[in-house]
């Protein structure tokens, strides 16, 4: 231990986990308004009788036999899933370049440009998209999944030059050294060195680039096309009127989610253990 | 120990990306609002008119003023929520933690879409609370102001947001050190003296990110209104949307839009400056 | 000469009688007994060190008497009254933490005033109270600063002048000197034991370091995996160790495993006079206790009973020989045994030497 080190997260040797049972049943009452609305939704996707009403009957899965013969639906699962797996390949490649140049380089409008890479996340979906929107149409360009893609791509560098600049700052510098004293080239040593070492910070991150994009409404609001994708789907159905149908795909998002963020839980955890 | 040719190759392609793609439509956003428009088309003539129109017409000023309040009020709600979840996590949840933490996560990874849908069927006069309170007897007839009011949309976003703002507070009170707490304790101070002199100040910074994401996204939200805010639920940026579709005021809808940045943009400001004041990392 | 202490000396007169009892504590994390039984007294104004190897449960018991932790079982009294039942804002024990803990988001001096703010200090006096505490640890033209910009010893000193400031009847000193260089280290300790003795408090300190412990203590409590060793004033423990664990632990020893019969231990090639009884046992001889013999000296008159000198002989090779300034230190094969013997520097030595030492310098200790 360094004479002037600053402590980073310091816990005791035992840390004395005190009662506080007040607090302690705020806390489960947070959960449980977290949680509620998600539990009614999956269990009336069972229900026979709609939507309303309480008790839930009668479970079927009927509403289940129902979605896996909608075809719209599935089109717009297809549309939403080649365009999510588009951006994240577009968000990361540029999101790693920006990572790079905002730990490397420096340049005139650095700072502009940090600024603005990581504005999209802050800024209410509807500024970006209809920024985008205005510029697609002096573009002369047609409203499309390409339109959609370009959004999302753009939109999304945010979260790939964060979770990456992350990984970036956390790496040992001394390596990429190493490898260029041993002889190798700046290109093999990225690809040697650098590349591996963030493997972990670009799944995380491709990962939530994904499921974000999946669930994008906002800006895909007003890029969007003849063809849907999935939260456009829905949307659309929503104005025309309620069906558990509807709580049946949102049970299978809901499913499919909590399956991604496990996933990346474990790699998150697995980062952050390796560096320590 | 970067050659010149690897920063340009870096830098570049997100630069120009950045710039084609974000810096461009923001700039044509921002002339827009400068423009207006004519016999039904945008006409590139610079003028003030749609900010005072803005400034003048009370329409603009009550909805703007309306979703200010409700972006206020789910602010706070989900601080009231987030806040104590955050603290209880972690300093009395001891082993648990991690896994609680990621029960909380989890519905952040939730559709937004299907959480608004869920709140829907829940507050509708036909709807699952409804059905329940008059399972219980405890009302005859539906209760009509749980949906399409302002009530509901303040319900649905401080749903949405509340794990939004227990990340930054959370990860705030676990960067502070254990023995700063006991020594606060050591020195004389009571629990309450602890949280209040020590460990609140030490997490305002997460405090006021998670206070700023929760307050800007709520207020420019538009999906929210049309899914169960009603008529009187309408919030500035469906305004904005309908000036986009079929009310065709494109230079006034931009001029919405940069008001709503320019608050974001400020916000975002006197955060970071506190930020640097305040920090002694 | 320094002016008044800032932190006047503990008044006279109070109540005769330990300062600090700790009965019989014991302390369990799950399964784990940390401390086992313990029973220490400690005398108001003294400077006392809890001395062990990490996991010996030194900080454990410290962390009981700050009121960071519940004793198992057991109880800690203080000054008649008792202490374990109350909570650490409550007790007039403050603690300088290993890593300091100052407030980040406070200067020095609002760090310094915390605990008299807290308790509702009358406020004229608290400026004046902050400024002498800062000025007895030399800070007093850093008080606007930020711990943050302090460099450790900087920081170190402003953790005691903060708990200092509030005149506990008790200090508790977590390893604070650990994480400086070993010349800062040494400036502090000298410091940290003159200010003891100027303002009076009763400091208990926390340590794994031996040669810290020996410089600065009145007395020192060894502890080995959560029990007692011994308890005793440097001197004491250096030259009466009471075990072997303790011989070994402070200083080097050469420990010996004889075989007593008729008042003579015999190890190997070693045979010296002792008045323990007959049987096995273990003893403690110090390197610096075995000289070179000087001319040949009847031996048959080293073991009369009158004889003053009681001197044990023996012949031994020369193995290896470390040069260290002042002294030597040599590794002594005696009989395929191996002894550690320090004496004044006198150049080169090889072969066979001879050597002897004082039979009461071998200490017969426990296991």
């Amino acid at each position: 231990m360094s004479a002037t080190s600053t402590p980073t997260v310091i816990r005791s040797i035992a840390p004395a986990t005190r009662r506080a049972p007040l607090l302690a049943a705020y806390a489960w009452l947070v959960f449980a308004f977290i949680y509620l609305p998600i539990i009614v939704l999956i269990v009336y996707s069972f229900n026979r009788d709609g939507v309303g009403g309480f008790p839930p009957r009668h479970l079927t899965l009927n509403w289940y036999r129902q979605l896996f013969g909608d075809g719209a639906i599935w089109t717009s699962v297809l549309n939403s899933l080649i365009v999510a797996t588009c951006s994240v390949a577009l968000s990361l490649t540029l999101g790693l370049l920006a990572a790079l140049a905002l730990d490397r380089a420096s340049f005139p409008g650095k700072s502009l440009f940090r600024r603005l890479v990581l504005l999209p996340l802050i800024l209410p979906g509807i500024i970006t998209g209809l920024s985008l929107l205005m510029f697609a149409v002096y573009a002369g360009a047609h409203l499309s999944l390409l339109t959609v893609f370009l959004g999302h791509g753009t939109a999304l560098i945010s979260v790939a030059t964060t979770e990456l600049f992350a990984g970036l700052q956390k790496m040992d510098r001394a390596q990429e050294e190493a490898s260029l004293d041993l002889g190798a080239t700046p290109l093999q040593t990225f690809w040697r060195v650098t590349l591996p070492s963030l493997k972990l910070s670009l799944i995380a991150a491709g990962l939530l680039i994904f499921t974000l994009s999946m669930d994008e409404i906002a800006v895909t609001f007003f890029l969007i096309g003849r063809d849907n994708t999935l939260p456009l789907e829905i949307w659309g159905r929503l104005r025309r009127g309620i069906t558990p149908e509807i709580n049946a795909i949102s049970t299978l998002i809901f499913a499919a989610s909590v399956i991604l963020i496990v996933i990346w839980f474990q790699l998150r955890t697995r980062a952050q253990r390796r560096t320590f | 120990m970067y050659s010149r040719a690897y920063k340009s190759i870096i830098s570049l392609p997100p630069l120009l990306w950045v710039g084609l793609f974000l810096l461009l439509p923001y700039a044509l956003m921002l002339a827009h609002s400068f423009w207006v428009v004519r016999d039904g088309f945008i006409v590139h003539q610079w003028n003030l008119q749609n900010y005072r129109t803005l400034a003048t017409n009370p329409v603009y000023a009550e909805v703007l003023l309306r979703s200010m309040r409700i972006a206020a009020s789910v602010t706070l709600c989900s601080l009231l929520l987030g806040y104590p979840l955050a603290y209880y996590l972690s300093f009395h949840a001891g082993a648990r933690r991690e896994i609680l933490y990621q029960l909380v996560i989890v519905p952040l990874w939730v559709s937004y879409l299907v959480r608004g849908y869920a709140w829907k069927t829940i507050l509708g006069s036909d709807g699952v609370l409804n059905g329940f309170l008059q399972y219980l007897h405890l009302t005859n007839a539906p209760v009509g102001f749980l949906l399409y009011s302002p009530f509901a949309v303040i319900l649905m976003l401080t749903h949405i947001y509340t794990p939004f703002v227990f990340l930054p507070i959370y990860a705030a009170l676990e960067h502070i050190p254990r023995p700063v707490v006991e020594a606060s304790q050591d020195l004389g101070a009571s629990p309450l003296k602890t949280f209040l002199r020590v460990i609140l100040p030490l997490s305002l910074p997460g405090l006021l990110a998670g206070a700023t994401f929760a307050f800007v996204l709520s207020l420019g939200d538009f999906l929210a209104p049309l899914l169960v805010g009603g008529a009187s639920g309408t919030m500035i940026a469906n305004i904005v949307q309908s000036l986009f579709g079929a009310a065709y005021d494109w230079p006034l809808g931009a001029a919405i839009s940069v008001c709503i940045l320019l608050i974001t943009v400020t916000l975002l400001f006197l955060t970071e400056r506190f930020e640097k004041r305040w920090s002694f990392r | 000469m320094s002016p008044a202490p800032a932190i006047p000396p503990l008044e006279e007169g109070r109540a005769a009688g330990p300062l600090l009892e700790v009965r019989a504590v014991a302390k369990r994390f799950d399964a784990h007994e940390v401390l086992k039984r313990i029973s220490i007294n400690v005398a108001a104004g003294e400077f006392i060190t809890l001395l062990g190897e990490s996991g010996s449960g030194k900080t454990t018991m410290l962390r009981l008497i700050a009121g960071f932790e519940q004793p198992s079982s057991g109880e800690i009294w203080m000054n008649g009254e008792r202490l374990d039942t109350l909570p650490p804002y409550k007790r007039r024990v403050n603690t300088v933490f290993q890593q300091y803990a100052l407030f980040p988001h406070l200067n020095v001096r609002d760090n310094v005033a915390y605990g008299l703010r807290v308790t509702n200090a009358p406020s004229n006096e608290i400026d004046t109270r902050v400024a002498d505490a800062l000025r007895m640890v030399k800070m007093d033209s850093f008080a606007s600063a930020r711990p943050v910009t302090l460099s450790g010893g900087q920081q170190q000193r402003v953790a005691l002048a903060r708990a200092l400031v509030n005149r506990p009847l008790l200090l508790l000193l977590d390893e604070p000197l650990s994480a400086l260089d070993a010349n800062l280290r040494k400036e502090m300790q000298s410091e940290l034991k003159s200010l003891q003795r100027e303002v009076g408090i009763t400091f208990l300190f926390v340590t794994h370091d031996q040669d810290e412990a020996m410089a600065l203590s009145d007395r020192i409590a060894l502890l080995r995996n959560g029990a007692l060793e011994q308890i005793a004033s440097p001197r004491e423990i250096y030259s009466r160790p009471a075990t072997a664990y303790t011989a070994q632990f402070i200083g080097q020893t050469n420990l010996l495993r004889a075989e007593i019969r008729s008042g003579i231990a015999t190890c190997g090639a070693l045979r010296w006079p002792t008045s323990a009884p007959d049987g096995m046992a273990f003893f403690s001889l110090r390197p610096e206790a075995i000289r070179l013999a000087d001319a040949v000296v009847n031996s048959a008159a080293n073991f009369a009973a009158n004889s003053p000198a009681k001197e044990a002989r023996f012949t031994a090779i020369v193995k290896q020989q470390l040069y260290g300034g002042a002294s030597e230190l040599l590794e002594v094969d005696c009989g395929g045994q191996t002894l550690r013997v320090k004496i004044p520097a006198r150049g080169p030595l090889s072969g066979n030497q001879d050597f002897s030492f004082s039979a009461q310098d071998a200490v017969r200790v426990a296991e």
